[in-house]
């Protein structure tokens, strides 16, 4: 999902203290946190360092969608919660930006690659929000689906990320209650509010399920980053529990989940469930997904445009010094 | 008189994985002697794992005065909590 190892790196062979490199491993197998002045694997640093800052690039891109319905938003209680979700996740996106920090890249750094394109962010967001209902689709299943993924690692290994994702996620649950809340309403209305809702449910589905990367015979990294702690369980079995999950809130509204192949096996104690997409998941994950460049366009834009707050904030903190020198 | 050494403000790491938290200050002449006492004085007992300690003095805090327009404007805005949202009963993890 938001972290769903977007990027590979090649594997160096390491060149560090073995003494070091077992007592750290020794540490993480021990459920021990590691902190930011603590020695660490430089294949550690590197992987948390790329997986905080995609999560913090998600929440910040993922204002987008939703914010493109803060001022058609039906009702002013509608636009007030929508306002708060989306303040929210502005909030997350700092939280983790401040947590990759502290592993020693700079926030400038992690922006341009971002906004240069080089950095990559959850797929869910490169899909359109085209109607009211998208809205009550996301806040039910995209959060959900990120609940899902965060809750475990609120005890990853590295402190600073497990503390902003217990903050993270105690702000989540108001946001995918909302979400279900706007289901929930448009199911019980009008044939066509309920069509509506059924479409969103139809659109976000896949993607949803896209969130937590992946299937596991594909994700090389999986093995190490579990080792470590990073990752608290696969792409599979969160993919699996989400399923399990959603499943019957759908029923309850009303709305059918646009799978054929969805069904309850007893046996497992699960739903076995349709094959995902995956040449669309690669190909959003290039780039390629429906509203990628428009995304990266108002990222950049609204970069350039608020560049003189900015520069304003510098100049006036200039100038309180040069008074103070002066005085 | 001679002067008191500068304040240092004191926060323990109670154990790992938790954050750093306020838990008094110390005299100190530098930050070395201001880490020293500041063992002595707040983790005589176990009580911490990881000290860090700042200059009273680079502090910044909210005006006392200010405190309505600081934090009144999140009172009304109930909507932030999950409490808000009626979920009928029997669905479930939400
Ligand atoms: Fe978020
Ligand atoms: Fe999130
Ligand atoms: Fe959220």
């Amino acid at each position: 999902m938001y972290t769903a190892e977007l990027q590979k790196t090649a594997r160096i062979a390491s060149t560090e203290d073995p003494d070091k490199l077992a007592a750290f491993e020794a540490r993480v197998a021990a459920d021990e946190f590691i902190e930011p002045k603590d020695w660490m694997p430089e294949a550690y640093r590197r992987t948390l360092t790329r997986q905080i800052s995609q999560h913090a690039h998600s929440e910040i891109v993922g204002m987008l969608p939703e914010g493109n319905w803060i001022s058609r938003a039906p009702s002013l209680r509608r636009k007030a919660i929508l306002l708060a979700k989306v303040q929210d996740e502005a909030g997350h996106g700092l939280y983790l930006y401040s947590a990759a920090e502290t592993l020693g890249t700079s926030r400038q750094e992690m922006i341009e690659a971002l906004h240069s394109g080089k950095a990559k962010y959850s797929t869910i967001f490169n899909y359109p929000t085209l109607t009211w209902a998208d809205i009550g689709a996301i806040g039910w299943l995209v959060d959900g689906a990120a609940i899902m993924n965060q809750v475990p690692l609120q005890r990853t290994s590295y402190g600073p990320y497990a503390r902003a994702m217990v903050r993270v996620c105690k702000e989540e649950s108001f946001h995918q209650r909302q979400g279900y809340e706007i289901m929930m309403h448009l199911a019980a209305g009008t044939v066509e509010q309920k069509r509506m809702a059924q479409d969103a449910l139809n659109r976000w589905w896949w993607p949803s399920l896209m969130m937590f990367g992946p299937p596991d015979e594909n994700s090389p990294n999986t093995e190490q980053s579990m080792r470590w702690r990073i990752k608290r369980d696969t792409n599979d079995d969160l993919r699996q529990k989400f399923v399990d999950i959603t499943k019957p809130q759908a029923d309850a509204i009303g709305l059918n989940v646009p799978d054929p192949d969805l069904r309850w096996n007893e046996e497992k104690g699960g739903h076995d469930f349709g094959e995902v997409d995956w040449d669309e998941f690669y190909a959003v994950v290039k780039g390629e997904g429906p509203v990628a460049k428009e995304r990266m366009k108002a990222r950049r834009d609204a970069w350039e445009q608020n560049a003189w707050v900015r520069e304003a904030a510098d100049a006036y903190a200039q100038k309180q010094i040069r008074k103070r020198e002066a005085a | 008189m001679s002067k008191d050494w500068p304040l240092w403000e004191v926060f323990v790491r109670s154990k790992g994985g938790l954050s750093h938290r306020h838990v008094g200050s110390v005299h100190a002449p530098d930050a070395e002697i201001a880490v020293r006492h500041a063992r002595d004085t707040y983790t005589r007992r176990m009580e911490g794992v990881s000290l860090w300690v700042v200059p009273s003095a680079q502090i910044i805090a909210s005006d006392p005065a200010e405190d309505g327009p600081m934090f009144e404007p999140a009172e009304d805005k109930i909507y932030r909590h999950p409490t808000f949202y009626n979920i009928p009963d029997g669905i479930s993890h939400i």
